[in-house]
């Protein structure tokens, strides 16, 4: 059930306006990525592009691209604004998080522009909330120039196979190793902790990969707490691919299916803590 | 332990994808090495860092036990279920008409009469053996014994309880086709003979217990009636067990332990408290103030003394 917002005094449409039919659809989303208060927001006629950063280290963009929403329409090329991605989702799920069949939260989002806040209109059961949320002038986003070119290796797992690696992952341990191989042990991840070292190995025939494109061995090592929030996203995912480039930076995206079986994206880069191309073993 | 058991940590998860366990150790790396085979060809292996440490043996022998109780670990988990988690230590007795009882033990008499005391009594037939001195009793920690009872009952195999005298140690066995289970623990020692009813606070009137369990509570709850105006606080008499009055001994293996670890030699292993798992009473030899009927149950293995 759509809501229609009253249109802004001037006349002008909002610079930025969309409808979806169930909020969860997007605050799920934003929760595989929500691993620090500020976001920053990127719509296009595409759709929206949520990106969360820390340390300048890593990096996670959300996707929910404009069929997601049953109306999404932005009136200039791009639209960018920073906001608190805590407070967004707080808005977002003012109705409760419980996942009850056949209850859903109705959103209308509208952003008029520069300096003004974004507006949250949420129903649910007959019962609406207005929100308005203040925005700010948008950071400066990394730029890992990952393009498929530069891919030194890649793989695609099931995720089921790494859920629980992610979920148990030694946190004793200061970084997470990443071996990527054409050779033994092909993709093994591995911790460094307090009672000693533990490794995982996924065979290149298991039946969990969907795709093995290593070319080249690959050693690297990141900080392991920066990774561990991808495990939200991990979490959500079906599939999830793993790729490195010739500077060890990794990017981790993940193929997510929301509620009503269409597909969205979440993604993770994160640069290495140090530069090893020997496999550590 | 923890780092070992940190691996099996998600139980669940372990029987739905794991499908063999190997286990090796390294020696030379002073690494133990689990590797764990799993669904999908996906293989976990963790390498744990370990310190050798030195080796104790405890010396004890089933066959010089004077009594023993075997009996499904069910019955005797459901026994300790009605004492509080927080007790320390319970006494096993075995009393007249073949009664097993269990009470907790309470060091001070002066606390006795504040103190609430359990006992549960336990009929013959609930064995499967009964080879008791009768009369005869033990004090032992009860928190290890828990332990090994919620481990017997997992695995649903009954427990031997082999007993002697006070001092000595108690061992708790299970046996398996696959393992076999030794729990030994010092129990207290007790210098005054169990045999001579004590005269203290004149309870001679008191009816003598008989072996219907019930004519004993029906003429244990008069007699406390009775007694309770005529005594001062004294300790509670129990159909079942021939009224003593503990005393802490003089030569109680607990405080010559508290003794002893103040005066803990650096490079020898830890002096094990009375509460240990699986070594009885370790006195070190020529430790201080050892009593001359005190044995070493476990000796150094590498005999320095």
């Amino acid at each position: 059930m759509p809501l229609s917002a009253p249109p802004p005094a001037s006349g002008q449409p909002y610079l930025l306006s969309a409808s979806l039919d169930n909020a969860r659809h997007l605050s799920s989303l934003l929760r595989a990525v929500h691993f620090q208060d500020h976001a920053t927001c990127f719509a296009t006629a595409n759709g929206l592009r949520v990106t969360v950063e820390d340390a300048k280290c890593i990096q996670a963009n959300a996707f929910i691209q404009a069929e997601i929403f049953q109306e999404f329409a932005v009136q200039e090329e791009s639209v960018t604004f920073r906001i608190n991605l805590s407070v967004l989702l707080d808005c977002l799920t003012i109705f409760g998080t419980s996942s009850l069949p056949g209850t859903t939260t109705a959103l209308r989002m509208c952003y008029r522009g520069y300096g003004y806040p974004l507006m949250l209109f949420l129903e649910e059961g007959g019962v609406v909330t207005v929100c308005k949320i203040n925005t700010q002038e948008p950071d400066e986003l990394l730029d890992f120039d990952f393009c498929s070119t530069k891919v030194v290796n890649k793989i695609i797992l099931q995720s089921e196979g790494l859920r629980e690696a992610f979920a148990e992952l030694d946190m004793t341990s200061e970084v997470l190793q990443i071996t990527m191989s054409p050779d033994k042990p092909y993709f093994r991840l591995s911790t460094f902790g307090n009672a000693g070292s533990a490794h995982l190995d996924y065979p290149r025939d298991s039946d969990l990969m969907e795709a093995f494109h290593c070319n080249q061995t690959q050693t690297n090592r990141y900080k392991i707490s920066l990774l561990k929030p991808s495990t939200k996203a991990l979490a959500l995912s079906c599939k999830v691919s793993i790729r490195t480039d010739v500077q060890g930076f990794l990017s981790l995206q993940y193929m997510i299916r929301n509620e009503d079986g269409q597909i969205c994206f979440v993604e993770y880069y994160c640069c290495p803590d140090e530069d090893i191309t020997e496999a550590e073993l | 332990l923890q780092s070992f058991l940190s691996v099996f940590r998600s139980l669940p998860s372990l029987e739905k994808t794991v499908g063999k366990c190997l286990i090796l150790l390294k020696p030379q790396a002073s690494r133990l090495v689990v590797q764990l085979h799993c669904k999908y060809g996906v293989t976990k292996t963790h390498n744990l860092a370990f310190q050798e440490c030195e080796r104790l043996q405890a010396v004890f022998d089933t066959q010089r036990c004077a009594s023993s109780l075997r009996a499904p670990a069910r019955v005797l988990a459901e026994a300790v279920v009605h004492f509080p988690q927080t007790l320390a230590e319970v006494t096993l007795g075995a009393g007249p008409g073949g009664k097993i009882s269990l009470q907790n033990y309470v060091e001070d008499e002066a606390e006795r009469s504040k103190m609430m005391v359990t006992e549960l009594c336990l009929a013959e037939d609930e064995f499967q053996t009964v080879a008791v001195a009768p009369g005869s009793c033990i004090t032992f920690c009860l928190k290890e014994f828990r332990g090994l009872l919620t481990f017997a009952e997992a695995s649903n195999l009954p427990l031997t309880i082999h007993y002697d005298v006070p001092g000595r140690p108690v061992i708790f066995t299970l046996d398996d086709a696959v393992l076999e289970v030794h729990l030994v623990l010092a129990t207290l020692s007790d210098t005054e003979s169990n045999s001579q009813p004590p005269t203290a606070n004149g309870v001679s009137h008191l009816p003598a217990p008989s072996d219907d369990f019930a004519d004993d509570l029906e003429s244990y709850m008069i007699a406390m009636e009775t007694s309770a105006y005529e005594e001062g606080p004294g300790v509670p008499p129990s159909p079942t067990f021939p009224l003593r009055t503990p005393r802490p001994a003089e030569s109680d293996p607990e405080q010559e332990e508290e003794e002893e670890e103040e005066g803990a030699v650096p490079g020898t292993p830890p002096h094990k408290k009375f509460r240990s798992l699986f070594f009885g009473s370790v006195l070190t030899p020529g430790g201080p103030g050892l009593a001359p009927t005190q044995e070493v149950l476990a000796e150094d293995s590498d005999g320095e003394y």
